[in-house]
């Protein structure tokens, strides 16, 4: 039987039970998705009392399975105020599923400034101060090295960096990777959440835990050799996404016009190459040293997307180097130097911001004249800052919408108060409307439609017209709120999209696992249900149909070099969401 | 006629990221494909203009050409 561990952060005590029945058969996404509905007051402040968090291993996290180490984070988020749930690389994931853990849910919040350490071992749940020395501005780098002198370096990890204690809406949540660095929850502040209980990490020791029970090993080997295969035989997911990382799509996205530029008043950058994925790969090739072109996140990843990224005397400077960031600094913000991005993705890792939500913010605070464009020193230095708390850097920290709001701009790239990532929808219009109708605010992971608009995987559909594109952005988001209950990659998409066997090899080793039958519609049922607790959460705190729009300007701004506007009709935009 | 190519990710190798060439009015993108000695059923996106086109598309004077290997993101 599998456990449910509840920490109430107010008495400074645990739980452990057995997993409530309405939650036994559901996981990653799924999970904390319905639970946040089920017991956060949905009016609640983010970071009041009132709000839960809860961290979740996917339906098949501990076995096996390739790439199935992903973990879901939810709560309610303090970025947008809607439900959120973000997920992430990293060990926790395998290492909670094979200790039997469900669930961990922080309740609550202590009286008092100290900060704690909730442990999580075979033999129960402990809460400890947190070593001063970690406190006030230690960086995550330096903090996994000293909670690994303290509790041994097998140890699991999910921490609030500097950000997180300080409560700032981009605040992520940081989860050491088997190599001693880490990976991110990064989307919706949920590092904040993490803070505002006084929570400075949580460290999972799985010492003694066993294997993830099985109910078919031999239907479980033999479905999973047929999903591996397809993840290796697809030419993106199997080689792709390993020697170029994400960072290939600079290239891409730049040559279809759809790459926003200088606070998405542009759709195309001149200096394209200067960031790209192939300069990225040459780069880390001709240095060699500690770089690596190719890194799993977690163990038993076999599509190695990540990557370090070495200096040039070969030292490492970041790992997980992602076409976002790069895109949001580089491109966005107008950062030439694909060096000068890699020390600032470094700093947002260790002061633990979401990178993502950080560079569209810049980018804005830079329309807004309080950085100068293209400064990549400047940049770093602000980054740096949130350590200290400094104002100008808690101003970044506060996100795009904040950033808008400080520097009166109306051209302010957010859906829900959230960062507008790396596709602009004039130019791509599927992804607009995941943008636009998403529960969690503005985010391409929802319903990754640049797939069918732009790579032509899964679907081929014109990026400029709105052909199809409702009901794509809908099945995509769909799927995706699936493929997030596993804890699958999400990347795994890549190699199922055009390959009917690979999908239902992934619903057999599900079956085999917990000796069901589960169909493709029933797949289907699950992610459709897990998008309408997510609605409903968002209703019940006060969300409608109208906040599912993109920023006006986007309507009346045409970006070139295709000179189009975003041109949905709002009822247009409300048929995603039927179903 | 003069086209711009551009060519990405693994085309990149023992070839120019970027050239200009010289061909007849009629070339259609599965022909420029064959020239840079890339089998046709290895791209997997073709943009002309930053539009999204096929093999058989035939081209015009000054058209940038960009040929992509499957690559994906996220």
């Amino acid at each position: 039987m599998m456990k449910f561990i509840r920490v109430d952060m107010t008495t400074l005590s645990s739980t452990t039970t057995d997993v409530p029945e309405k939650y036994a058969g559901l996981g990653g996404r799924a999970l904390t998705s319905n639970f946040v509905n089920d017991e956060v007051k949905a009016s609640c402040h983010p970071l009041g009392r009132n709000n839960k968090l809860i961290i979740a291993p996917g339906l098949l996290s501990g076995t096996s399975a390739p790439n199935s180490g992903r973990i879901s984070v939810g709560a309610k988020s303090p970025l947008t105020g809607t439900i959120k749930e973000s997920n992430s690389g990293g060990s926790s994931s395998q290492m909670l599923a094979k200790m039997g853990i469900k669930a961990l849910v922080i309740e609550g919040m202590p009286k008092g400034d100290k900060f704690y350490i909730i442990k999580v071992a075979m033999d129960g749940v402990t809460i400890e101060e947190a070593p001063e020395k970690i406190l006030n501005g230690c960086g995550n780098y330096d903090a996994i090295k000293i909670l690994n002198e303290k509790y041994g370096d097998h140890v699991g990890m999910a921490l609030a960096g500097p950000a997180g204690e300080y409560r700032m809406p981009s605040a992520n949540i940081s989860f050491k990777d088997p190599d001693g660095n880490m990976r991110s929850a990064g989307r919706g502040g949920l590092g904040a959440v993490l803070g505002s209980k006084k929570v400075k990490g949580i460290v999972i020791d799985p010492t003694g835990a066993g294997n993830v029970p099985i109910a078919d090993p031999e239907a479980f080997q033999a479905a999973s050799k047929v999903f591996a295969k397809a993840l290796l035989d697809h030419p993106v997911a199997g080689q792709g996404l390993a020697a170029y990382g994400t960072d290939v799509l600079v290239n891409i996205l730049n040559e279809a016009g759809g790459l926003p530029a200088h606070n998405f008043t542009a759709g195309r950058i001149d200096h394209n190459d200067n960031i790209s994925g192939e300069t990225m790969n040459a780069t880390i090739s001709e240095r060699g040293g500690e770089g690596k072109v190719s890194h799993g996140c977690h163990k038993g990843c076999i599509i190695r997307c990540s990557q370090w990224y070495a200096d040039k005397q070969g030292k490492y400077i970041t790992s997980g180097f992602e076409y976002e960031t790069i895109w949001g600094l580089g491109a966005d913000a107008g950062i030439k130097s694909l060096d000068a991005i890699a020390y600032i993705d470094r700093a947002m890792d260790d002061v633990g911001v979401d990178s993502i939500e950080t560079a569209v913010a810049v980018a804005t605070a830079m329309e807004g004249g309080l950085i100068p464009w293209g400064d990549g020193e400047a940049v770093l230095k602000i980054v740096k800052g949130i350590a200290k708390g400094e104002p100008l850097s808690r101003i970044i920290a506060g996100g795009t919408a904040i950033v808008g709001k400080v520097c009166g701009l109306y051209r302010v790239p957010v859906v829900k108060d959230q960062g507008i990532p790396a596709y602009d929808p004039r130019a791509v219009k599927g992804i607009g409307l995941t943008y636009a109708t998403t529960t969690m605010g503005a985010d391409h992971t929802a319903g990754y439609c640049i797939s069918g608009n732009i790579l032509k995987v899964g679907a081929d559909l014109d990026p400029l017209k709105k052909d199809g594109q409702i009901e794509y952005a809908r099945a995509m988001q769909i799927g995706t709120a699936a493929v997030d209950s596993t804890g699958m990659c999400l990347f795994v998409y890549f190699g199922i999209a055009d390959n009917p066997a690979g999908y239902q090899a992934l619903i057999d080793m599900i079956n085999a696992q917990y000796g069901i039958s589960l169909t493709s519609a029933d797949v289907d049922e699950l992610g459709k249900s897990v998008l309408k607790v997510e609605l409903e959460f968002n209703r019940k705190a006060g969300f409608t149909n109208l906040d599912d729009r993109l920023p006006e300007f986007m309507e009346y701004e045409p970006i070139a070099p295709h000179n189009v506007v975003w041109d949905f009709t709002p009822e247009e935009i409300d048929e995603v969401m039927k179903f | 006629m003069k086209i711009t190519v551009r060519l990405f990710a693994t085309f990149r190798e023992n070839r120019e990221k970027e050239s200009t060439i010289e061909t007849a009015p009629g070339t259609k993108v599965e022909d420029v494909v064959r020239t840079f000695n890339i089998p046709p059923e290895d791209v997997a996106i073709i943009m002309i203009n930053g539009r999204g086109k096929t093999l058989k598309d035939v081209l015009s004077e000054g058209d940038v050409l960009a040929l992509f290997p499957p690559v994906g993101g996220g």
